[in-house]
């Protein structure tokens, strides 16, 4: 490469380049160390803390065991000591796929035609727009679901006026039920979904859609040959992200589901707390894990996809 | 960008170009797209602003409407609990920022306007790793180190809870930074080279002060991130280590209050003002 380069030359550009690689290198440890100490390192621990055994009070015991991912979805029985399928686990499981699965699709149904609309306003509208979605994607998640708990509790909103019309006699009770948590979710994640398809629709070219007209297609049959396609990288984008934190939410089935309508979240967060079985926890959180990576490899997988699409 | 998109918009939106489908024939508009929107901004915005007006209410009830009162206000100000969780939830977040952005800053520098060196995807994985695990994995598995390390040293104390922050801190405020500074224009900083200025001193006097506006806003959201971690905190957090986020969820299993309206409204106002504060800035882009 440096053939041509007189030799001086070489020595002091080398020296030059490997002045601003070391630069580099230094620039960027300390954000990977600490990222690697306490952000990867203990995915690692809680790997290691899944083969072991739960020690009696908390933490684990240092013996091997396969106890803790055979117990994701079997449990033993506790007189005879045979392995069952743990209804009470896969009952959770099914609860939160199901929940995260409504909060995708309802966002996405809200989410895609307010995108679209957003941005196909004229420029100051839409930064003003932009800037009301965004606020709640800021704002504490907390605060937003004690903001719906007001909403649908018994002496709550809803039920207050829904008694004044004279619609219902006694409350309904939505608070600590399957519904107040998939309330909250939706609640919650809507600005999740709005973003990005936003990002990708800004970036439509509407003399597609204009042509779609030109060749007399209808408003119904451009949105599906048309719009859909093109936006599509920011339909999978807002399903991820949508999806991955409503599947292992915690805060929202905590305050709005109650103890009954626990999710995967609360279910690992319990194994570290009162059920007092860290191998159980560690497994569930790496499976949780590893559905997210699945998650994110399709996404991956289908917006390279769409990309060679565009470009071919 | 903007100049394209206007180039584009006129042919298509002008009611006055003749259009095939004839005058008026909108080809942006897809009918009741605008009442969904307009219904998903009532739904995000109404539940906040009953908690808003609930919060100023003279009624131990957050259902009937009295009378417009501070009382609420006054007893959370008087609150020792709260007090004392605002003030640690304060103590974390500042010091996780500044150590978030220092960090940050220092690898958006080294990351971006490169040629792409062997490593680079590596680097952008792990900076991006934080985000990329569901919060309570990251939770239980910090938890679990901890608890190692603290068996090991039998160190205690805030700096577990600092330290957790901090890392999920450093993507949020990295993203900023990195963008501000892909914007920015590498000839001053090669005029200034050019100039015999060293690089430490084109850094100073030049890259920073074109930079400060990305620090800011990077700033800005590792601090409201670390002030809204609910779950993270709750597990990694030692006893009397409340952070405001616990102090609310603990005292809302408890029932319903305005006082805790009141906490929460305070709370609303500070994210929405930082938040806008972050939009400012990054305005200020051009």
């Amino acid at each position: 490469m440096s053939t041509s380069v007189p030799e001086t030359g070489a020595t002091a550009a080398q020296s030059a380049e490997r002045r601003a690689v070391r630069t580099r290198w230094l620039l960027v440890s300390p954000a990977v160390v600490i990222i690697g100490c306490v952000g990867i390192l203990p995915l690692s621990i809680i790997l290691l803390y899944s083969l072991l055994e739960p020690a009696e009070y908390a933490g684990v015991v240092w013996t091997f065991s396969p106890e803790a991912w055979m117990g994701l979805v079997l449990e033993r029985d506790i007189f005879d000591d045979t392995l069952g399928l743990s209804s009470a686990h896969l009952t959770i499981y099914t609860r939160s796929i199901l929940q995260a699965l409504f909060t995708t699709v309802l966002t996405l149904i809200f989410g895609f035609p307010t995108a679209y609309f957003i941005a196909t306003r004229p420029a100051k509208e839409r930064n003003i727009w932009l800037f009301l979605v965004t606020i709640p994607f800021w704002t504490n998640l907390l605060i937003r679901t004690f903001a719906i708990m007001l909403i649908v509790r018994d002496e709550g909103l809803v039920n207050h006026a829904l008694i004044n019309i004279g619609l219902i006699e006694k409350p309904l009770a939505i608070l600590y039920t399957d519904v107040a948590v998939a309330i909250g979710l939706v609640y919650a994640y809507l600005p999740f979904m709005v973003l990005p398809l936003y990002a990708s629709m800004e970036k439509l070219d509407f003399r597609l859609v204009e042509a779609g007209y030109d060749l007399y297609a209808n408003r119904r049959r451009v949105l599906r040959r048309v719009i859909v396609p093109l936006v599509k990288p920011g339909v999978i984008a807002g399903c991820i992200l949508v999806f991955i934190p409503s599947i292992g939410a915690y805060v929202t089935p905590r305050l709005l589901g109650g103890g009954k309508n626990m999710m995967l979240g609360n279910l690992i967060a319990n194994q570290f707390g009162t059920s007092r079985n860290w191998p159980l926890g560690s497994a569930m959180a790496l499976a949780l894990m590893g559905l997210v990576m699945i998650a994110l490899v399709i996404y991956v997988r289908n917006v390279t996809a769409a990309g060679q699409k565009s470009h071919g | 960008m903007a100049d394209a998109v206007t180039q584009v918009d006129t042919p298509v939106r002008g009611a006055s170009s003749p259009s095939p489908k004839g005058r008026g024939f909108d080809v942006k508009r897809l009918p009741g797209f605008a009442t969904v929107a307009w219904m998903c901004l009532l739904v995000l915005y109404a539940p906040m602003l009953v908690l808003v007006l609930f919060s100023v209410n003279d009624n131990r009830s957050v259902t009937i409407w009295t009378k417009f009162s501070w009382r609420w206000y006054e007893e959370v100000i008087n609150n020792e609990g709260i007090q004392h969780a605002t003030v640690l939830s304060l103590k974390v977040a500042v010091v996780a920022m500044v150590v978030a952005t220092a960090v940050a800053t220092m690898a958006a520098l080294a990351t971006t306007r490169t040629r792409a060196y062997r490593g680079l995807p590596v680097v952008y994985g792990i900076i991006n790793q934080p985000l990329m695990v569901p919060e309570i994995v990251t939770a239980v598995a910090t938890l679990s180190f901890f608890a190692l390390i603290k068996q090991a040293t039998g160190v205690t104390g805030l700096g577990y809870l600092i330290l957790a922050h901090t890392v999920f801190c450093i993507p949020f405020a990295y993203m900023p930074i990195r963008a501000r500074l892909e914007d920015m224009d590498l000839t001053l900083e090669q005029a200034s080279a050019d100039l015999y200025a060293t690089p430490w001193r084109t850094f100073r006097r030049v890259t920073f002060p074109l930079l400060l506006p990305g620090i800011f806003a990077g700033a800005m959201l590792a601090f409201v991130i670390s002030l809204d971690d609910v779950v993270i905190s709750l597990l990694v957090a030692g006893p009397g280590e409340s952070t405001l986020p616990i102090y609310i969820i603990g005292q809302l299993r408890r029932g319903v209050t305005p006082e805790m309206n009141a906490v929460s409204t305070i709370f609303l106002a500070v994210s929405i003002l930082l938040v806008t504060f972050f939009f400012v800035l990054a305005r200020a882009r051009k």
